[in-house]
């Protein structure tokens, strides 16, 4: 069986074409990508906003209630309610994204604010007394310090869309779940097991990727770096203080440093 | 609503079905968990390793372990075993760190105390240590117990049956109603384990209430 897989992933027939393997993974890829986009455009200023001003809190503990719900059904219950409103090929797209980007909402949003929750009242005070207004403690305090938990969030998020998007394709969106839902379906299971494979491989490879990203951008002289730049010549002093305290947040809190996804979301959800 | 009067019976069966699905992970997951965390704890070297095998396991697709577990235990396709240990190497994951962390939550002068006090080796693990750390692995348990509860439901796409049927047979059929109610009795279920575990926290950790009561 094995041998059989193995013949069925290195053939080039099964990458070649349109539904080619090859195809689904960029397919796959693009669906994520969206999905994760759109949701950090929603959650990302929505958490900085919650966690800056403290207010509205019952926002992320509402995202968080949210991971009770079952994502097939909601994947399913807003295909229903959506696909018929909408004709063609979007018919089958635009559900599942609603659904990605309901889903990864949440925790991005808790990773976001619970990283500018974590943010020592200290730094933000300095800066306050440096003569920063809220903007400026936003953008030249507050993201970078949170940066490790806003990163691991934005990971988790990834994660959790490459496996619903699978899931998807059940209610007909393309990508690499089709070889597993219609594997099934039909009772082939080499290409069924060898798109699992490759499924798994791919959300294995985009972690490390972004575990990647988050340790060079996290790195503390680049955050120091990134915030003096473009600023004018008096917030030089501000960047240089705030840098130190990046770089102790940054290791001391596990998290961020052993960058694991899956804990990272836990926690967070229970620490609200 | 007159669809789930109609079919409370096969609701129930379902429910029963997912309880096992997803509780009997639970246990086996933390009974795993609680050696390995030691383990990361007692060898500070193993800690990493030991934490980003978990985060790999835990990246990988539901649906794909699913689909591969036969693969690799020998089983049939549409045998149970496959998502009772698939969810049980997810629980596993997500429960490696927090014992570990919750053992290392424990103050070292309590333990300096226990010592002193002729508590050694398995017994203070049992009397001390992993009293202490109930807390932490009960908000991890959590986690896992209500992420459990939403992943069985995916196993009714291999045709494994559990609440998540309720839910596909609903969309092959057009039936809302019957989304619904499998919506619904997932979180429920999420719900009621959230509950009890937070229950057996309560009856575990007794000092803690006392504490709160004086203060």
């Amino acid at each position: 069986m094995i041998a059989s897989i193995l013949e069925w992933l290195t053939s080039s027939a099964t990458w070649s074409g349109e539904a080619g393997l090859g195809a689904r993974i960029v397919e796959h890829l693009w669906y994520s990508l969206l999905a994760v986009v759109i949701a950090a455009a929603v959650a990302v200023p929505l958490g900085l906003w919650v966690g800056h001003t403290g207010r509205a809190r019952w926002l992320v503990s509402l995202a968080n209630s949210l991971r009770a719900v079952p994502t097939l059904g909601l994947l399913f219950a807003v295909a229903l309610w959506l696909g018929p409103k909408i004709s063609g090929e979007l018919a089958f797209l635009i559900p599942s994204v609603v659904v990605l980007v309901i889903l990864v909402i949440p925790p991005i949003l808790s990773g976001v604010y619970a990283g500018v929750e974590a943010v020592d009242p200290a730094t933000r005070d300095a800066a306050r007394g440096m003569g920063m207004r809220g903007m400026e403690v936003v953008r030249q305090v507050e993201i970078p310090n949170a940066l490790p938990l806003i990163l691991s969030g934005l990971r988790s998020a990834f994660l959790q869309v490459i496996a619903t998007a699978t899931v998807a394709a059940y209610i007909g969106l393309g990508g690499l779940g089709r070889y597993l839902v219609d594997g099934i379906k039909t009772g082939d299971y080499v290409s069924t097991a060898g798109g699992a494979v490759v499924v798994s491989v791919l959300a294995l490879l985009v972690d490390g990727v972004l575990a990647l990203v988050q340790r060079l951008v996290v790195s503390p002289g680049l955050t120091g770096g990134r915030t003096g730049r473009t600023r004018r010549g008096r917030s030089e002093p501000t960047t240089a203080s705030t840098s130190p305290t990046t770089s102790t947040g940054s290791s001391t809190r596990s998290p961020a440093r052993s960058g694991m996804s899956a804990g990272d979301g836990g926690v967070d959800s229970h620490a609200t | 609503m007159e669809w789930v009067n109609d079919h409370w019976g096969d609701i129930f069966a379902l429910a029963r079905s997912h309880v096992w699905l997803a509780g009997l992970p639970l246990v086996l997951g933390l009974l795993i968990a609680l050696p390995l965390g030691w383990a990361a704890r007692r060898w500070s070297r193993l800690y990493p390793v030991l934490i980003s095998a978990s985060g790999l396991l835990y990246t990988i697709p539901s649906l794909a372990l699913f689909v591969l577990m036969p693969l690799i235990l020998g089983t049939r396709v549409l045998d149970r075993a496959n998502v009772v240990v698939a969810m049980t190497i997810y629980t596993v994951a997500l429960l490696v760190r927090t014992v570990a962390d919750g053992l290392g939550s424990v103050p070292e002068a309590t333990l300096q105390a226990a010592r002193a006090m002729g508590y050694k080796g398995l017994r203070r693990f049992f009397g001390v240590e992993l009293p202490l750390a109930v807390p932490v692995i009960a908000a991890g348990l959590r986690v896992a117990a209500v992420s459990n509860v939403s992943i069985v439901s995916v196993a009714s796409l291999i045709g494994v049956s559990q609440l998540g049927n309720l839910l596909t047979d609903g969309y092959d059929r057009f039936i809302t109603a019957e989304i619904v109610a499998g919506i619904v009795a997932c979180v429920v279920l999420a719900l009621l384990f959230d509950g009890l575990i937070l229950l057996g926290q309560r009856l575990l950790t007794p000092w803690v209430r006392a504490q709160g009561g004086r203060a």
